[in-house]
C-alpha cells in the first residue's frame, strides 16, 4: 500500500492545510517535511481534499507546496513494560533521551521512541500453545520495579485467538516475538511486549464497570474526612493563580494510596515538574520502601511548548493509566491543568473559524470534557481482578471566577470538587479548600453522622463571624461566640494541614479516625467559660497543644503526652455533650454494629 | 536573486496582503514606502496569499509599493558589541552607534527542556526588606511587579537593576512614555551600569508591531549571554503594552477575542516570553522582571491574570509600596532557609502581626472599642509601614532583619510576638525583658 500524501497550501499559527492525494482519516498522524525536518501533525479536520491538521511544533519555516506525508496511524502511545519513572513530553517523547541527543533545547521534527528498545525483561509465560484468547488476556509476565507487569494480547485484537506459539521464560525486549496467535480463519498474529494505541479512544477491555465506592485515601485530612475522592471517582480543583493547586496536587502524588500515579503536567511551569523530577528519585515511599520514582510516569508538556502537543498530553496520560488499569492496579491521573488543555482546543477551534461558544471556547468543550472524565472508573478485568483510574483536574479559571465555561462543564461531570478560596490563601490557611463551598458524592473514612456534626458546627460558627463583622464581639452572645470559636478550632486543627512537616503532610486512615473522635468531643461539649476572655484564651490553649499533637509521630511518647494535655484541659471546662453530638455519635455507631 | 512584489493586495491596520510564491512562514520582507522602508514578517499563508505584518505599521503604504523577501525568519545581531548599546524593537540603533549586523541569530527560538533546568538556588539580594526579607527574588525567577499605573514601578525595576548581582542587564521596553525611557537611560548611565546593559526600546511613539518583538529579541539575546556564563536579568517594562499590542492584531486579523477583546492565545504567548527565564547548569542563568500595569486596579483583568499563573509570584505595587499581602515569591522558601536562621520565623512572625493590624485597623474604622492589644497592633502597624515597607529603605537583608527585631521589641513583650523561644533568646535586643 502507498502512503496517502499532499502538499501544503496554508498555513496560519500552528495550524497548517493540506491538499491530499488518497484517503486520510480524522486524527490520522501526519508529517510536514520543511528541509531535513518532519513536523509530526495530526489531521483535525477534512473538507473535500483538504485537511487541517495541527502541527505539534513550531511552524516557522514552512512554506506552501511543502510536502506531507501522512502515516496511516492515529495519534498513539506505545504501551509496554519501561513506562514507568520515565518523564515524557505530551507525545511520549521522553525528555531525558532528548536532553542526551540535543542539549539544553527542545529541537524541532525530534522524536524518540518512548519504550527503550535494548532494556530486557524476564519474561514469564502464562498461557501455552493451544489455549484460546482475547483481547487483553494475560501472556505473560515481566516484572517491572515493583509491579508484575501483564504482557497482554493487544487492545485492537478484536476477536478469539488460538495460541500457535508463546516464548519460553527468559529475557527478551520489547521488540521480539512473545507469542503467535491464530485467528478463526487461520491467519497468524506476531505478539511482541509492547503495542500501540490511539489516545483519543478509551480502552474498554473489561467485564464491567462498577460504581466508585472505596475512598481513595490521600493523607490530607480535609479531603479524606470532609470532602474525600473515591478509587476510580475523578474531582476537581478550581483555584485562582496562586491558591496552592500544584502543591495540593504534589502533596497527594506523594501520598495517596494507590499503585501508580501519572502527573499530566500540561501547559503549566516546566520549573514545577523539575522539582517533581529532582525529588522523586530520592524520596521513599513508605509502603514499597521503594523510590516514589517507581511507581511514577510524568507527561510534561509545559507552557512553553507546542500547544497541540498540550492537547495531545491529556489523553497520552489517560492511556497509560488505563493500560496499567488493565493490570488490576490502582491508578491516579493528576492534570494540572485541565484549563491550559481546554484552551488550546480553543485556539485550534479559532484557526478553524468555528462557530465559538461563551468566551471563544468552541461549542464541543463540555462533550469534550466529559469523554475525558468518563475514562475514569473502576472496573472487573476479565480475570476477576479490579482496577482502576481516578482522575483529578486543576481548573485555572479566569479572573479566579468559577461561573466561567471550563470550570462550569467539569463541575457538571466531576464527583467531587475542591474549590480553592482566595481568602484562605491569602491567610495562608492551607490547604486552601473551602470547606462549605466544597462538596463529594464519595464516601469519606470517617463515620458521615459525625462529620455532618462537625459541619454544621464549622457552618454555623461561620454565620456568627459573619455577623460579629457587623455587630461586633460586644454584640455577640456567650454561646454564639463559643460556636464561633468551635469553628475556627475545627479549622486551625483539622482543616488546616502543614505540607512542608514531614509529621502533618501525611495523616493515615487510623489517625485521623483517632484525632477526629478528640475532636469531636470538644465540639460537642457543653463548656463552663465565664465570659468570651476565657472562652478565647481557653481555646487558645487547646489549639496549641492540639496543634503540638499534630506534630507528633503517631503513638509516640511525645503523642501520648500531648493528648493528654487536651484531654487534662477539657476536662476542666466541659460539663457535658450537646444532644446532636449524642445523637450523631450513637447513629454512626449503630451504623458501625449493622455493618460490622 | 529574489523576487521583487509591487502589487499589495490588501491594506488592514498594520497588515498587508501580497499574492508571492515561495515564501515561508514567519519569513521577513522588506517593505519601501515613500516614507523609507520597513521590516515585515509573515503571520499567514493562504495558497499565494501572503499576510505580513509591517513593524512601521500600515499608515501611508501605498498598493504600488515593493515587498522583498529575505528569506529568512527575524533575527538579531549578537556579540559583545551590543553592550552599552540602545535598539529599537526590531533591532535598530536608537542611540549614535553603528548598525549590527554580524553573527545573526533567530529570536524566538525553542523552549528549553524541562529535563535539564535545576532547582533554583541562589537568592538575589536588592537591599529592598519587602523583597529580600519577605519575598525573596530567586536567580532564574520570572517575577512581574503589578502596578496601578501611576505607580512608579520604572523607578523600582530600575533601582532593582542597580543593585542586584548579576552580570548584565538587558531592558525590553514597550510602549514606554520617552520620559521614562530616559529615565533608565540616566538612572543606568549614573549608577555605571550602562556598560553592561542593552536596551531594546519601543516609546509609545512607535509603531504598533515593534512592540511585538520586544521581549522576543531581548530573551533571544539574553539567553546566548547565559549560555556564554552570564547571570543576565532582564526587565520587561511595561508587559500590558505588549499584550495590547497582541490584541490590535489579532483584531486586525479578525480572530475571534476570548477575553475583553484579548485574543485566545494570550496565555501561551505570555508563557513562551516567560518561560525563557532558566538557570543552565554549568553556565548562566535569565531572570525576568517586568512591570504589569493593572487597568482599573484589576488583577481579575485578563493581562495580570494570565500573568499570574504564569509567573513564580508577582510584587505588588500600591501607593508607592510592595505590598505584603498580594506580593508572593514562590521561589523564596528554596533560598530563605540558608540566609540566616531567624529569617523565616522573622518573616512569618512580623507578617502575622501585620495581618492583626490591619484587622485593628477595620475594627477602628467600623469605629469599635479598641483594646491595649489593638493599640500596640497600631502602633506596630505604623512603624513597620515607615521602617520597613517604604521604599526608600535600602539596607542589606541582615540590617533588616535586626531591624526587624527591633520594632517588634519597640511594640511588644516577647512572647506576645509568637515567635519560638529558642529564638527570642537569641534575637530579642533587649534581653532583660525575657525571663
Ligand atoms: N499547602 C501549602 N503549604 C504552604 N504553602 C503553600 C501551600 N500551598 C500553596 N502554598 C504557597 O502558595 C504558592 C502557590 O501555590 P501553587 O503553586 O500550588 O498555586 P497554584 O494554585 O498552582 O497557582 P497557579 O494557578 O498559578 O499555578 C506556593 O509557592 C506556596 O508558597
Ligand atoms: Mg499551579
Amino acid at each position: 500500500m502507498t502512503k496517502t500524501t499532499g502538499k501544503v497550501i496554508g498555513v496560519n499559527g500552528n495550524m497548517v492545510a493540506v491538499k491530499v492525494e488518497g484517503d486520510i482519516s480524522l486524527n490520522e498522524v501526519g508529517y510536514v517535511k520543511v528541509g531535513e525536518q518532519n513536523l509530526k501533525s495530526e489531521v483535525i479536520r477534512i473538507q473535500g481534499d483538504t485537511a487541517e491538521m495541527q502541527v505539534f511544533e513550531m511552524t516557522t519555516g514552512i512554506g506552501v507546496d511543502d510536502e506531507v506525508e501522512f502515516s496511516g496511524e492515529l495519534l498513539a502511545v506505545e504501551l509496554g513494560p519501561g513506562l514507568l519513572t520515565q518523564i515524557y513530553d505530551g507525545l511520549q517523547n521522553p525528555l531525558p533521551k532528548l536532553a542526551e541527543e540535543a542539549g539544553f533545547f527542545l529541537p524541532r521534527g525530534l522524536y524518540m521512541n518512548a519504550l527503550p528498545r535494548d532494556k530486557k525483561w524476564e519474561f514469564t509465560p502464562k498461557v501455552k500453545a493451544g489455549d484460546t484468547v482475547a483481547a487483553a488476556d494475560t501472556l505473560g509476565t515481566v516484572p517491572e520495579g515493583i509491579f508484575e507487569h501483564r504482557i497482554m494480547v493487544p487492545f485492537n485484537f478484536y476477536e478469539s485467538y488460538t495460541v500457535k506459539k508463546v516464548a519460553e521464560k527468559g529475557e527478551y525486549t520489547v521488540e521480539q516475538e512473545m507469542a503467535v496467535l491464530e485467528d478463526a480463519k487461520g491467519n497468524q498474529h506476531s505478539v511482541n511486549m509492547m503495542f500501540e494505541w490511539p489516545v483519543k479512544r478509551a480502552i474498554s477491555s473489561y467485564e464491567e464497570r462498577l460504581e466508585p465506592d472505596t475512598s481513595m485515601v490521600t493523607k490530607t485530612r480535609i479531603i479524606d474526612t470532609f470532602i474525600p475522592v473515591a478509587r476510580g471517582g475523578t474531582y476537581c480543583i478550581p483555584g485562582p493563580f496562586g491558591a496552592g493547586k500544584t502543591v495540593l496536587q504534589q502533596v497527594t502524588s506523594r501520598y495517596a494510596d494507590v499503585d501508580i500515579v501519572i502527573i499530566a503536567a500540561c501547559g503549566e511551569r516546566a520549573g514545577e515538574v523539575v522539582e517533581t523530577l529532582r525529588e522523586f528519585p530520592e524520596l521513599i515511599d513508605p509502603r514499597t520502601g521503594r523510590t516514589l520514582m517507581e511507581r511514577t510516569v510524568i507527561i510534561a508538556n509545559t507552557s512553553s511548548m507546542p500547544v497541540a502537543a498540550r492537547e495531545a498530553s491529556v489523553y497520552t496520560a489517560v492511556t497509560l493509566a488505563e493500560y496499567y488499569r488493565q493490570m488490576g492496579l490502582h491508578v491516579l491521573l493528576l492534570a494540572d491543568s485541565t484549563s491550559r488543555w481546554a484552551q488550546a482546543m480553543r485556539e485550534m477551534s479559532g484557526r478553524l473559524e468555528e462557530i465559538p461558544g461563551e468566551e471563544a471556547f468552541p461549542a464541543y468543550l463540555e462533550s469534550v470534557i466529559a469523554a475525558f472524565y468518563e475514562r475514569a472508573g473502576v472496573v472487573r478485568l476479565k480475570d476477576g481482578s479490579f482496577g482502576s483510574v481516578t482522575i483529578g483536574g486543576t481548573v485555572s479559571p479566569a479572573g479566579g471566577n468559577f461561573e466561567e465555561p471550563v470550570t462550569q462543564a467539569t463541575l457538571k461531570v466531576v464527583g467531587a470538587f475542591h474549590g480553592l478560596d482566595r481568602d484562605r490563601a491569602e491567610a495562608r490557611k492551607y490547604p486552601s479548600i473551602h470547606p462549605l463551598n466544597s462538596w463529594s458524592k464519595y464516601p469519606g473514612v470517617v463515620a458521615v453522622d459525625k462529620v455532618d456534626f462537625a459541619r454544621s458546627i464549622l457552618s454555623r460558627g461561620d454565620e456568627v463571624g459573619q455577623m460579629m463583622k457587623v455587630v461586633g464581639e460586644e454584640g455577640t452572645s456567650l454561646e454564639d461566640y463559643i460556636v464561633n470559636l468551635k469553628s475556627e478550632f475545627l479549622d486551625a486543627v483539622y482543616l488546616q494541614q502543614n505540607s512542608f512537616d514531614p509529621v502533618d503532610a501525611a495523616v493515615s486512615v487510623e489517625r485521623q479516625n483517632y484525632v477526629f473522635d478528640q475532636l469531636y468531643d470538644i465540639l460537642g461539649s457543653i463548656l463552663e467559660l465565664s465570659d468570651k476572655e476565657d472562652a478565647r484564651h481557653f481555646f487558645n490553649q487547646l489549639r496549641q497543644h492540639f496543634i503540638d499533637w499534630n506534630y507528633s509521630e503517631w503513638d509516640s511518647d511525645e503523642f501520648k503526652e500531648n493528648e493528654k494535655k487536651i484531654k487534662t484541659l477539657l476536662e476542666q471546662k466541659q460539663t457535658g455533650l450537646m444532644e446532636e453530638a449524642k445523637r450523631a455519635r450513637k447513629a454512626a455507631e449503630s451504623k458501625e454494629h449493622s455493618n460490622a | 536573486m529574489r523576487k521583487i512584489y509591487s502589487k499589495i493586495e490588501r491594506i488592514a491596520g498594520n497588515v498587508i496582503t501580497v499574492t508571492a510564491d515561495n515564501v515561508r512562514y514567519d519569513d521577513l520582507a522588506v517593505v519601501s514606502s515613500k516614507y523609507g522602508d520597513s521590516l515585515a514578517n509573515v503571520i499567514r499563508l493562504d495558497g499565494p496569499k501572503v499576510s505580513l505584518q509591517v513593524f512601521a505599521g500600515g499608515r501611508g503604504i501605498s498598493t504600488g509599493d515593493e515587498v522583498r523577501f529575505l528569506g529568512h525568519s527575524m533575527q538579531v545581531s549578537f556579540s559583545e558589541d551590543l553592550l552599552g548599546r540602545i535598539f529599537t524593537g526590531s533591532g535598530r540603533p536608537r542611540d549614535n552607534g553603528p548598525e549590527l549586523d554580524e553573527n545573526m541569530i533567530p529570536i524566538g527560538g525553542p523552549s528549553v527542556n524541562p529535563a535539564k533546568r535545576i532547582i533554583p538556588r541562589n537568592m538575589i539580594r536588592t537591599g529592598i526588606p519587602m523583597i529580600d526579607v519577605f519575598n525573596s527574588l530567586v536567580e532564574s525567577q520570572k517575577l512581574p511587579i503589578f502596578s496601578v499605573s501611576g505607580e512608579p514601578y520604572n523607578p523600582l525595576l530600575s533601582r532593582i537593576a542597580m543593585q542586584a548581582e548579576v552580570d548584565m542587564i538587558i531592558l525590553g521596553g514597550m510602549g514606554l512614555k520617552y520620559d521614562d525611557y530616559l529615565f533608565f537611560k540616566n538612572a543606568l548611565e549614573e549608577g555605571g551600569a550602562m556598560s553592561r546593559t542593552i536596551f531594546f526600546v519601543h516609546t509609545a511613539s512607535d509603531p504598533v508591531v515593534e512592540c511585538l518583538l520586544v521581549p522576543d529579541i531581548s530573551l533571544a539575546v539574553a539567553e546566548r549571554f547565559a549560555l556564554e556564563g552570564k547571570r543576565v536579568l532582564v526587565l520587561l517594562s511595561d508587559m500590558t503594552n505588549f499584550a495590547d499590542a497582541m490584541k490590535e492584531i489579532a483584531i486586525t486579523m479578525e480572530q475571534v477575542p476570548s477575553n475583553r477583546g484579548y485574543p485566545g492565545d494570550l496565555y501561551s504567548q505570555l508563557a513562551a516570553r516567560y518561560e525563557k527565564a532558566v538557570d543552565f547548569e554549568g553556565s548562566g542563568s535569565i531572570t525576568i522582571l517586568a512591570a504589569t500595569t493593572m487597568p482599573g486596579d484589576d488583577v481579575t483583568h485578563p493581562v495580570p491574570d494570565n500573568t499570574g499563573y504564569i509567573t513564580e509570584g508577582q510584587y505588588y505595587l500600591s501607593n508607592g509600596r510592595i505590598e505584603p499581602f498580594g506580593s508572593l515569591s514562590r521561589l523564596k522558601q528554596m533560598v530563605n532557609k540558608d540566609t540566616r536562621e531567624d529569617h523565616r520565623s522573622l518573616m512569618d512572625g512580623m507578617i502575622r502581626l501585620y495581618a492583626n493590624y490591619k484587622e485593628s485597623l477595620e475594627k477602628k474604622s467600623m469605629g469599635f472599642r479598641m483594646t491595649d492589644w489593638d493599640n500596640k497592633l497600631l502602633k506596630y502597624g505604623q512603624i513597620f509601614e515607615e521602617r520597613m515597607m517604604d521604599l526608600s529603605v535600602n539596607i542589606p537583608l541582615e540590617q533588616a532583619l535586626d531591624r526587624g527585631w527591633e520594632i517588634m521589641a519597640e511594640c511588644f513583650t516577647p512572647e506576645e510576638t509568637g515567635l519560638r523561644t529558642g529564638l527570642l533568646k537569641q534575637f530579642w535586643p533587649n534581653k532583660e525583658d525575657l525571663n
